[in-house]
């Protein structure tokens, strides 16, 4: 008993060691990458503390100092209602983030779901699971999310379901794939023949293999997903209007452009610019670190 | 059977486009109908009693059967009935086509646009790999994909409306001083032409000009990006190594052989193109005041109006299975090795 245990430990701890070599010399030979995790790191904290770090209230009206240029007391100027916009969009990062990571989670855990099933299976099973992600795909995308949120209404929980919605064919598909070219490897006939059930082979030998290039997919996933809930509320879905979110302030500061307030506009855009981006980078990076042959 | 091969190729593809057309029937009923939330209260508007809106929903058919009312949706839709708008009064069909020509003029100024940027960026970043054309590719494909739609929009209105003046307001497709020409196309420069009116097509041109430069920078990242990698992917096969070896000229090589193949997968990835172009034209759409049917469905979104939303998610998808269609068309056209096979 202790010998194993013996035996094991070292064996972990050197496999952790080389991962974390492995995760330095991807970052050391990629800067990009490591401006990547730099970016998201910035992100995450932004959305964790943010509401406790900006100097002003983001709902905070000010009928005196409205319209406000930048400067060093408002670092982003102020909006038409004299609230700071450089707290808006701090404070904004967290529901932004909120409503893509739980959107791409359901997508994820429903779509390895259904695509494992269908990839293991096969035959009908398969053939069914595959007409409903044709017919999710023979939509414009961003157009049937619109179509749920006005037919389930008008709620930022109906903006995540729909995000999930569109997002669901991509994982459905690539789990079918991952698991379809497993089904009968030699690791899987082993665990089937030692007994196991088909869904505990499923789940616990075939699927944990194919999790590799699906966090790869979640991360370039979850640009898209941020560019498609801030769309969504760009038009008037979902988030309410004091609320601050990187899509309304954007559409708020939209009708100040042609004036010449660009600021308002500006720095919502360009925080949602900046995390789709991150999130994008992050996937190349991570692909790196999953499959060094796809490297570009 | 003595019809050509690529006609009974192309008549498959038609037919394939039958499963999808049936899903979208069944989904935009499933929107309207299935999900939580009562049409009924919708239609009666907010000052309705109890009796009213039980009127309302026998009117509308919604207290029968699901079955039942499936059958009378095939009936309606087959006779081009997609309600009436509770907003403006109107039947939508009619509303959709009216608008259904700016939003078309949009779209594929914006692809064909796309298309004659992102094809050649693609060849030259392959034929020059680490080149400053190839940097710029690749530049311009992650800032592509990173950049909201609406975003690009608003600034290139700031830049060139209200810095330089050199675009017109963004609102709408003429300026107030000119009438819309006769309408023949429903494209208002093509219409406007076919009028002889020069100043008008200025017009019309100067309008289109921002909104569909936004929608291009958004679609010609995934074609660049595509071409690139099919380009690259074909030059270093055999046949090309055999085609230099045997003395072809650098252009025959390139566009007689190198192109026609890697056009192949490219002309694949326009149907995923087709799905982003069609969402971010209802945002460009919001941006520039632009009256198509995006503008439409985003007011009737604003008024819980369900007959015009459901009507503009079909006439969406319609537009994005016949644009597939015709990209399939086109493949099967173009791909030499299709005629073969059989």
């Amino acid at each position: 008993m202790t010998a194993t245990a013996d035996h094991s430990a070292p064996k972990a701890a050197s496999q952790r060691n080389s991962f974390w070599r492995h995760f330095r010399y991807v970052l050391a030979s990629n800067p990009v990458t490591a401006l990547a995790f730099a970016l998201f790191l910035l992100i995450v904290l932004a959305a964790v503390l943010g509401p406790a770090l900006v100097p002003y209230d983001p709902l905070a009206t000010n009928g005196a100092r409205a319209l406000q240029p930048p400067s060093w007391q408002h670092w982003f100027g102020t909006d038409h209602l004299g609230r700071d916009v450089f707290s808006r969009v701090v404070v904004a990062t967290r529901l932004d983030l909120t409503i893509s990571v739980a959107a791409v989670a359901l997508s994820f855990v429903a779509g390895s779901v259904i695509g494992s099933l269908a990839g293991y299976y096969g035959g009908w099973t398969d053939r069914i699971v595959g007409r409903g992600l044709d017919t999710i795909m023979a939509f414009p995308l961003f157009v049937l999310a619109m179509g749920i949120v006005a037919a389930a209404g008008n709620t930022i929980e109906n903006v995540i379901y729909a995000t999930a919605i569109i997002n669901l064919p991509f994982y459905a598909r690539m789990a079918r794939a991952e698991v379809n070219v497993r089904r009968n490897a030699g690791f899987v006939q082993a665990a089937k023949l030692s007994g196991n059930s088909d869904l505990r082979v499923l789940a616990m030998h075939i699927f944990p293999n194919s999790l590799p290039p699906m966090m790869v997919q979640i991360s370039l996933n979850m640009g898209w997903a941020i560019l498609n809930a801030a769309g969504l509320s760009f038009i008037g879905l979902g988030v309410r209007p004091p609320t601050p979110e990187w899509g309304i302030m954007v559409a708020e500061g939209a009708n100040f452009i042609v004036s010449g307030e660009w600021w308002l506009a500006l720095f919502p855009g360009a925080a949602l610019m900046l995390a789709v981006f991150t999130f994008n980078l992050l996937g190349d990076g991570l692909r790196d670190l999953v499959d060094p042959q796809r490297r570009t | 059977m003595t019809l050509p091969p690529k006609v009974r190729l192309v008549g498959r593809r038609l037919l394939q486009a039958a499963p999808a057309l049936a899903g979208i029937i069944i989904i935009t009923f499933v929107l309207t109908r299935a999900l939580p939330g009562d049409p009924a209260v919708y239609f009666a508007g907010p000052a309705a009693d109890e009796a009213s809106i039980a009127e309302i929903r026998k009117q509308l058919g919604l207290d029968r059967s699901l079955p039942v009312q499936f059958v009378s949706y095939l009936r309606d839709l087959a006779t081009g009935n997609l309600g009436t708008s509770i907003s403006t009064g109107q039947p939508v069909l009619t509303e959709i086509v009216t608008r259904l020509p700016a939003s078309l003029e949009l779209t594929l100024t914006a692809l064909l646009l796309a298309i004659a940027v992102a094809v050649p960026l693609g060849v030259l970043a392959a034929t020059r790999p680490d080149s400053w054309v190839d940097h710029l590719c690749r530049f311009v494909v992650t800032a592509g994909v990173s950049l909201p739609t609406f975003f690009t929009g608003l600034a290139l209105v700031y830049l060139f409306y209200y810095l330089l003046g050199w675009a017109p307001p963004p609102m709408g497709r003429l300026d107030i001083l000119f009438l819309p020409p006769d309408r023949v196309t429903g494209f208002y420069t093509i219409d406007s032409l076919l009028a002889g009116d020069i100043s008008a097509f200025g017009s019309a041109l100067a309008h289109l000009a921002l909104p569909a430069v936004t929608l291009a920078l958004f679609t010609l990242a995934p074609i660049a990006r595509m071409t690139r990698a099919a380009m690259l992917q074909v030059l270093g096969s055999d046949f090309i190594r055999t085609a230099r070896a045997a003395g072809l000229s650098r252009r025959t090589v390139l566009f007689g052989y190198a192109l026609r193949n890697a056009m192949l997968p490219v002309i694949t990835t326009l149907g995923m193109v087709f799905s982003f172009a069609l969402g971010a034209n209802v945002l460009v759409e919001k941006v520039f005041a632009w009256p198509g049917i995006g503008s439409y469905a985003i007011e009737a979104l604003v008024v819980s109006d369900y007959a015009a939303v459901q009507g503009f998610v079909l006439a969406m998808a319609l537009l994005f299975v016949a644009l597939n269609l015709l990209i399939d068309v086109i493949y099967t056209l173009v791909d030499p090795r299709l005629q073969l096979e059989e």
